[in-house]
């Protein structure tokens, strides 16, 4: 068997991918159902025992979105993951990274709100991941991930573009997809990179002038300016970053639109109703930003209705209208708490709603 | 007004000597803080004493929320400017990294001492080998003089303008002697700037805590008990006796946890 086939956790995939991509460091603090993050790269102890990468267990998730400042600041990888709850402490830290213009890679395995909520999978913190979270203009690259290999490969894509764009980088992953194991192919094993982007931190030598990475620019015309500067960022991430993935979207009269688990249901309930001659197809957004409007606005044209399954009480429904102008009739499907609904419950909710 | 550099070769010709010079550490941007302020002269031992030791160029400094929020405008060293209170997560996750730079943070008392309290005390307690550098001027000067966790009893501010009363907003903090408790901090001391002979012992203090970081001692932990007359309604020198009085008396200067030899 190629060793480099394991059955893993969604979350050991993550942890496992940062040491073999060569992340130089992460900080986290425990919570469910991410928990086994911080675990399985304790239990590696790379540091010590692979190839040098700094992991801390920071004392609130506060201070460890800060340490990831640090770190990325001085330019390397750093990356911290947590859930819901967690994600909602480290928002300041998040809008400061956005602002200084750092790279990071963020994980929400996220879990059902609002408060301290349940342990269970939700996707009710796509608002939070799309629209900002925390303060001021700014958006974050978002992946969604929907096996157990999307979990281990979007670490490396992810560094990739938080790099490119020097924006902090969110990997939105659920509870479910966190927990469950599925075979991962493995990549090969990188050495940490310690190559300095000019912009780093790293002590001023004589040659140039000093480095200083900040996000206050107390001049209100210097603010604006750097606001435009960050939104000629994020149009360039749209237009060059769409992700997305469709599944017999070829002659579909509907549409469903899902991302994560929900995408895995969605597509029994696609092979179901294709089964009874209903021509359903399904897109699945890999970027939930910048999101797949542009193929949206062009399935429509075909398309008698769009069902937006999320587990949520309807959040990204509000971008799938905003892309098709609500042309076509868009409803949402979705079960809250922590409930996943049933690719025969996604169905018959479908049937009711459109035929 | 008379051409600087001309005057400085006027006066050269004349036969004077050179006997002080700015640190080239410090940038020629004017200090925006209040005159009689103790940043300005912290930031100057601490940009002479990193020149003095030759680590320039392996020195990162981290700055806070507060009128120092823009010490990286002064200071002419490669720096980073830090969320309100998170200054030492930030430095731990700079040392973390890059263990061979010199990693410090300045920060204040509202900074250090109110909202940065838990990231304050675990970096401290993880014995991060950085410097910690905390001004205690006993008020939020930045944000126009409201109380902080150093603002002493009776004293009034824009938020205690009846004065501190302790029955309903709590004790003045002494976040340095609690942090001195913790194994892993290595030396704290609490010093002045308002003397020559102060500021000379300050000085000390702060190369001591860069030669700490150099042998690897751990955590060192530098408060600097400072006036802020602007906030506190008084002139400068009024400011400094009033200083002596009240504010060593809760903070006695000395220091308080010296290394084990």
């Amino acid at each position: 068997m190629d060793s480099n086939i394991r059955l893993m956790k969604g979350n050991e995939a993550i942890a496992e991918a940062a040491i073999r991509h060569g992340v130089d460091a992460y900080f986290g603090y425990p919570i469910t159902p991410q928990s086994e993050i911080i675990e399985y790269l304790a239990k590696e102890d790379p540091f010590t025992k692979r190839n040098g990468m700094v992991v801390l267990q920071a004392e609130s998730e506060i201070a460890a979105i800060n340490m990831v400042y640090g770190a990325a600041g001085c330019g390397k990888k750093a990356m911290t993951s947590s859930s819901s709850p967690g994600i909602s402490l480290k928002q300041e830290g998040v809008s400061y990274l956005a602002g200084a213009e750092l790279p990071c890679v963020i994980v929400n395995v996220v879990r059902g709100g609002p408060g301290l909520g349940t342990i269970q999978p939700s996707q009710a913190d796509y608002f939070q991941s799309v629209k900002g979270g925390g303060h001021g203009d700014y958006h974050m690259i978002v992946l969604a991930p929907s096996t157990v290999q999307e979990q281990y490969d979007f670490v490396a894509l992810g560094f990739d573009l938080a790099f490119k764009y020097r924006t902090p980088l969110l990997i939105l992953s659920d509870g479910a997809i966190g927990q469950m194991m599925e075979k991962v192919v493995l990549s090969e094993e990188k050495p940490r990179d310690n190559t300095v982007p000019d912009w780093a931190i790293v002590g001023k030598t004589p040659n140039r002038e000093r480095n200083y990475i900040t996000s206050l620019f107390l001049d209100a015309e210097v603010q604006e300016n750097q606001n435009k500067r960050l939104q000629k960022k994020y149009t360039e991430i749209r237009q060059n970053e769409v992700r997305f993935e469709e599944f017999m979207t070829h002659d579909a009269e509907y549409l469903i639109v899902a991302y994560g688990i929900s995408a895995r249901i969605s597509q029994k309930v696609v092979e179901t109703a294709r089964n009874q001659g209903i021509k359903l197809g399904m897109l699945r957004p890999i970027t939930l930003w910048p999101f797949p409007s542009k193929r949206l606005v062009e399935l429509s044209q075909q398309l008698q209705g769009i069902l937006c399954v999320e587990m949520s009480a309807g959040q990204m429904v509000e971008d799938v209208k905003l892309a098709v102008e609500c042309k076509i009739p868009v409803k949402h499907y979705g079960r809250m708490g922590g409930i996943i609904a049933s690719p025969t419950e996604v169905f018959e909710n479908f049937k009711t709603l459109f035929l | 007004m008379k051409d600087l550099e001309a005057y400085k070769k006027e006066l050269l010709a004349q036969g004077a000597k050179k006997i002080f010079s700015k640190t080239k550490n410090l940038t020629d941007t004017a200090f925006s803080y209040c005159g009689g302020c103790g940043h300005g002269v912290a930031h100057r031992l601490i940009m002479e004493v990193v020149e003095e030791l030759g680590i320039t160029q392996d020195t990162i400094g981290v700055a806070p929320v507060g009128c120092s929020v823009i010490a990286y405008e002064f200071m002419n060293i490669d720096m980073i400017q830090a969320a309100h209170g998170r200054a030492t997560a930030v430095a731990t996750g700079m040392k973390r990294v890059l263990p061979e730079k010199y990693v410090f943070s300045y920060q204040g008392d509202g900074d250090l001492a109110a909202i940065g309290t838990g990231e304050t005390i675990h970096t401290c307690n993880r014995g991060e080998n950085i410097a910690i550098f905390f001004i205690n001027n006993g008020i939020y000067g930045m944000t126009g003089g409201q109380m902080a966790p150093t603002t002493l009893p009776g004293m009034k501010s824009s938020t205690s303008p009846y004065g501190r009363n302790l029955d309903t907003m709590g004790h003045p903090l002494s976040l340095t002697e609690m942090i001195a408790q913790l194994h892993g901090t290595y030396y704290v001391t609490r010093q002045s700037v308002h003397t020559p002979a102060n500021i000379r012992k300050c000085k000390q203090a702060i190369k001591k805590a860069f030669e700490n970081q150099k042998l690897q001692k751990g955590l060192s932990f530098v408060e600097i008990v400072s006036n802020c007359n602007s906030g506190w309604k008084m002139p400068p020198v009024e400011a400094n006796k009033w200083m002596e009085e009240h504010m060593f008396a809760a903070y006695p200067l000395g220091d308080i946890k010296l290394p084990k030899e």
